[in-house]
This record gives C-alpha cells, structure tokens and sequence, in this order.
C-alpha cells in the first residue's frame, strides 16, 4: 500500500487531496510522460507479444467465418443470434463507463474524474471496436456490409430506416466517432507536452503532428474549454441513446422476454455497471505497475465502486421487474420465458447472471471492502462476467419461442468461442500499445484541479487574503 | 540573415497562475490589446482578466446540429418515400415517428464535427510554425511555465514600456522574441 492509500484510510471529515503524495506542475508532468518515455520493458513486451497473438486467434476465425459462412458457429434456426450479438452488447456496455466518466462525471464537475478519464476514454474506443467486428461478420455475406450504409449504389437500393439494426448502425458508429474525437481533443494539450518534452526527431515529429501546434494560449484554451464542454454535452445524451437503441434491437421485436419498455433503462444501468468493472479491472492492476497510485487514488477507486454498487441494485431492481411484469401481463409466452430463463436449459446461465450481478456489488455497502484494492479487483472480474451472461440469457430467450416444434439448445462452437477470445486480444494489444505511447492520465486537466492551479489559492496570497480563501 | 528577422513581440516569464492573473489584468488596464497569456492548463478567471468576449465554438455547434437534423430529416423522407418506396408493414412511406433514432444521431454526429472543428479553425489548428518556437524556455509552457506575450502589431506597443511593466509586475527573463 502506497503513502498516499494509507492517508486515505485514516478518517477525516475533509475529502481526501484529489491528487496524492507531494506533487507540483513539474513533478505530474514527470510522472505520467516518464511511462511514455522510459525504454520498453521486458513486461510490457511479454504483454503486447501474449495480447497480439490472441489478437491473431480472432484474425484466424474471422477469416475462417469470411472463408466458410456463419455455418462455423453454433447458431441455428430459432436463435439466429448466437455469441455474435453476446458479444456485440457485451462490448457495447463496457464502452459506456468511459463515456459516462468524461462526459457525465465532466458536467457535474466531478473533479475527481480527471485522474481516469483518459483511461476510461481510451477503454470506450477499444471496446466500442470490439463491439462493431460483431455485427459487421454476423452479416456473412461481408462483402455487402456497405448495404447497411445510405450509400448511393448501382441497384438504386436504400436502407430501411424502420429497422432498429440500422437504427443500431447509426447510433454505434457515431459513438464511435464522436467518442474518438472526444478522446482526441482531450489528448492535445498533452500530446503537445510530449511534442515539448521530445528527446529524438521522430518523437518531436509524431507528437507534434498530433498535437496539431498547441501551445496553450490562452484564447485557444478558451475555445478549448467551451468546445469541450458542449462535447460533454453532446456524449451525454448520446451515450444514453447507444444503448436505449441497442435495446431497441430487443425491445421493438415481438419476441416473448424481449418486448418490454423496461429494456433501455435496464440496458443503460446495465452498460455502466459492467463499463465501471472494466474500469476498475483495468485501473487496479495499471497504477501499480506504471506507478499511479497518487493520481487513481483509492478515493477513485472507491467512488467506482459507490457506482458499481447503485448501477448493480437497478440491475437487480430490473431483474425482479422482469418476473413481474411476466407474470402480471397474463401471457402465457411471457410468463413461460421467464420461467424457462430461470428453471429451463440455461438456468445455470441465469443463475450465474444472478450472483455475479445482484449478490456482487452488494459486498460494497462496506467501506472496508469498498477501498479494499484486491477485493474490488475481484469483484470486479466477476460483475464482468455477470454482465456477459446477462447478454446471453436475455439472446437465449429465443431458443424457446412460440412454437414447441421449432424448439432446440444453441451451442457454441470452437469459432464462437474463438473469437471472443480473439476480441479480448484486439483490446488488450490496443490498451497495451495506448499505455505506452500515449498520456495514460490527462496531465494538464490534473495540472488543472491541483489547488496550485486556482489563482486565488492561499499559497499564493499569505497576508491579505487569509479570510477570503476560507470562504472559496 | 538575423537582421532581416522581424520582431515578433516580447515575451516574459511568470512564477505562477496567481502573478500571470495579475499580470493580464495590469496588460489589460493599460489598454494593450495584442497580448497573450500562456499556460499548461487553463486559469480560472483568465478570459475576464484578459478582457475576451464569449467563444464562439457554440454557434458552430448549432449549424453543426442544424445541419445533422435537416439531412437526417431528407435522408429517411427522399430514400424511403421518393427514391426507393418500400412498403413496410403497410405503414405509411414516412412519418416522423421511425426517423427520430437517426435524426438524432445525425444531429449529434455533425454537431460533434462543427464543435471540434470548428474550435480548431478559430484557434487556428493545426499552426505548425510559430515565432514562439524561436525562444527555447517557451517550451516549458506544456509543463509548468506561465508567459505573457506582447505583439509589435499591438497599437500602443513600445519596447522600453513592455519590459519596464514586465519588470514592474515580476516577469522574468524577459525577451525579445524575433519571426
């Protein structure tokens, strides 16, 4: 345990520093460009080596699916709809906590976010890339993914603008885009501390492109600011919408356990709860190793889990809603599903969704399990998989619909499970490659919440403005 | 070659936020207008000492929005009911109601654009060159320096004054800085 965590733990009624440890302007800078600068390590290169040959597994089985059809993996008739879609809404939700961090957290001046977000961010991107792969080789026929495009094309042929899935391809891929950009415009201040600080051309060249010639002016910062805030606003609504809309690929069908009004706020709490587990099992392992716990202290940690926790009661909440409601609408195909969910063939996918998600966050009601760092991690892996499965139990709804004789059991196959695998190794070589070559923490937003930073701190004005710093 | 250089402006150095705060505010009082404060992150109050108006990056923003929605709104209405009528469900070839998820993209879509670019268009991004690069100490400002630039171009700028309120206000290193 690190000072700044000791400090943590002792009580004080005042909130802890948001950065840890004694640091100034210089000190922040060193900290988080040293990761970037420092030579490769021996770790780091066992990590990118082990991360891009899983990145190599999901190359061989897309190419195989490209190669053979959708044949290779486990779906059948009634569930068309097999790990593909698991996967996509998996991957989905786990983009959401980063968005909710840098643009939710952003306009209700959590400052406290400013040590994550970055991260957070960067998770968002990676993941929201995961999730897009899925979709784009469920189609099988991959050379006619444009057709989900308004693209003019020689059959004189349009989308349908009623289909929820095309609903879907707007919504995620403008997320992706207008959460790049976000990541990116948050980026150049600290690029062009890289750019400044660059020991070899090729640095100074790269991270200056990058940077685009910032050098904090302070018009320019204030353009900065203001565009930054209306980006905030903009993700807020829409981080809100990606997932309202992927439910909607759900909700707007008529099939029994799918058509319910409950399904984008369950799917947005359920998003962020699994985004903030990513999050967490992520952030825990990456400040020790590159030495961060002064900048995610555990008072980061434990606002995640204060999140992990409410996010994971609504989840619970709208578990329970769920078997209500399918008992209270009085159709038996409804109140059939949600039984077969809980007692039928894939009860132990329901009931592993269960305890990873409801019984899980509960643990955190207690503040020493809460700022305990390996009792989050752990936890944090298992709302992970809960939140896998909730995918795949509400997708399995399909494998009993309304007909008994069309009934039958979806099993993966070796490719299914080979690309999620595969998925998991695209993330992990981008979050690899992003750690080292990129600021992990936003230096000049945390340059920015320092009390340093404040004009008006009482460091600065020892004599005359003793009582006015008290007020401030 | 060096005395065919222009002069650029002057530029001095200052310990902290609270003295470049200070220091703005005495540029601004004096009626100087082409001056400049740099910093490695953004100071609470700086646009009021400074004396800036508003940003403008909202209102690209808005066409940005604007934009979105009307293309979002023609987009499904000409596709779906002119170009390429399809029959769905017997509904009708358009209404509001279905096209809402991708308006709604759209606009958020383009007003993501209008926001980021247009902020890079009025600060001028990207700005490969700027005479600043000239001044060596001018690359602490992305880690924890504090400047203020004076440009020739301003009206009432005079060498001799810049460096003597400079001197006044404790800016250091103070230096003429040439294009």
């Amino acid at each position: 345990m690190s000072d700044s965590d000791k400090i943590y733990q002792e009580d004080s009624i005042f909130p802890p520093p948001l950065v840890g440890g004694k640091h100034d302007f210089h000190s922040v800078t060193e900290a988080v460009c040293g990761i970037v600068e420092s030579k490769l390590s021996l770790k780091w290169l066992i990590v990118i080596a082990f991360s891009s040959s899983v990145l190599l597994a999901l190359f061989v089985a897309i190419g195989w699916l490209i190669w053979e059809g959708t044949g290779v993996w486990g779906i059948n008739n009634p569930v068309g709809w097999g790990w593909a879609i698991v996967n996509f809404v998996f991957w989905v939700g786990i983009g959401h906590a980063g968005t909710l961090i840098s643009a939710i957290l952003f306009l209700f001046r959590q400052k406290w976010r400013t040590a994550i977000n970055r991260f957070a961010e960067a998770m968002t991107i990676f993941a929201v890339m995961c999730a897009l792969i899925f979709p784009g080789i469920h189609v099988g026929r991959i050379w006619a993914a444009y057709w989900m495009f308004p693209i003019p094309n020689q059959m004189g042929m349009w989308p349908n603008f009623r289909s929820p899935l095309l609903w879907d391809v707007f919504a995620v891929s403008t997320y992706f885009t207008v959460s790049l950009l976000f990541w990116y415009v948050g980026l150049i201040p600290d690029l062009a501390t890289l750019r400044d600080r660059a020991k070899n051309k090729f640095a100074f060249w790269a991270y200056g492109m990058l940077a685009l010639g910032w050098r904090g002016a302070n018009r320019h910062w204030q353009n900065y600011e203001r565009a930054y805030l209306l980006l905030a606003g903009l993700a807020t609504p829409l981080v809100l919408s990606v997932h309202t809309i992927v439910s909607f690929d759900f909700a707007v069908s008529v099939i029994p356990g799918w058509h319910t009004t409950i399904f984008p706020p369950y799917f947005v709490a359920g998003a962020i709860f699994s985004g903030f587990a990513m999050v967490l099992t992520l952030a825990i392992p990456c400040r020790k190793w590159f030495h961060l716990e002064d900048f995610i202290t555990v008072r980061h940690i434990e606002n995640m889990n204060k999140i992990i926790l409410v996010t994971g009661t609504m989840v619970g909440y709208a578990y329970a809603m769920e078997f209500f409601i399918a008992w209270y609408s009085a159709s038996p195909y409804e109140t059939y599903t949600f039984i077969n969910r809980a007692f039928g063939p894939y009860d132990w996918a329901y009931w592993t969704m269960v305890s990873c998600n409801v019984i899980t966050p509960q643990f955190f009601w207690s503040k020493k399990l809460r700022t305990n760092l390996t009792v989050t991690f752990i936890l944090s892996i298992f709302v992970n998989i809960g939140m896998w499965f909730e995918r795949f139990v509400i997708t399995m709804s399909l494998h009993r619909d309304y007909i008994p004789s069309s009934w039958d059991y979806y099993r993966p196959t070796m490719w299914d499970a080979l690309t999620f695998l595969g998925s998991f190794g695209l993330f992990f070589t981008l979050f690899t490659l992003f750690l080292k070559f990129l600021p992990a923490v936003a230096i000049s937003e945390v340059k920015g919440v320092m009390p340093e930073a404040d004009p008006h701190w009482e460091g600065y004005h020892h004599d005359d403005h003793h009582a006015e710093a008290h007020h401030g | 070659m060096a005395e065919n250089r222009k002069k650029w402006g002057i530029i001095a150095e200052f310990d902290n936020p609270a003295k470049l705060l200070e220091a703005a505010q005495a540029f601004k009082a004096r009626g100087y207008r082409d001056f400049e404060t740099w910093s490695p992150f953004p100071i609470h109050g700086m646009d009021d000492a400074m004396g800036l108006t508003g940003s403008k990056v909202p209102w690209i923003t808005l066409c940005g929005g604007l934009t979105g929605l009307t293309i979002g709104l023609l987009l499904q209405w000409w596709s779906g009911s002119q170009e390429y009528p399809l029959i769905i469900g017997g509904k009708p070839l358009f209404t509001w109601q279905f096209a809402v998820p991708v308006t709604f993209e759209l606009s958020i879509l383009l007003s993501a654009f209008g926001t980021v670019f247009g902020m890079f268009a009025l600060n001028k991004l990207p700005t490969p060159y700027h005479p600043l690069d000239n001044y060596p100490a001018f690359r602490r400002v992305t880690d924890d320096a504090f400047f203020l630039s004076v440009e020739v171009t301003d009206p009432i700028f005079d060498m001799e004054k810049v460096k003597a309120l400079f001197a006044e206000l404790g800016g250091k290193d103070i230096t003429v800085v040439e294009d």
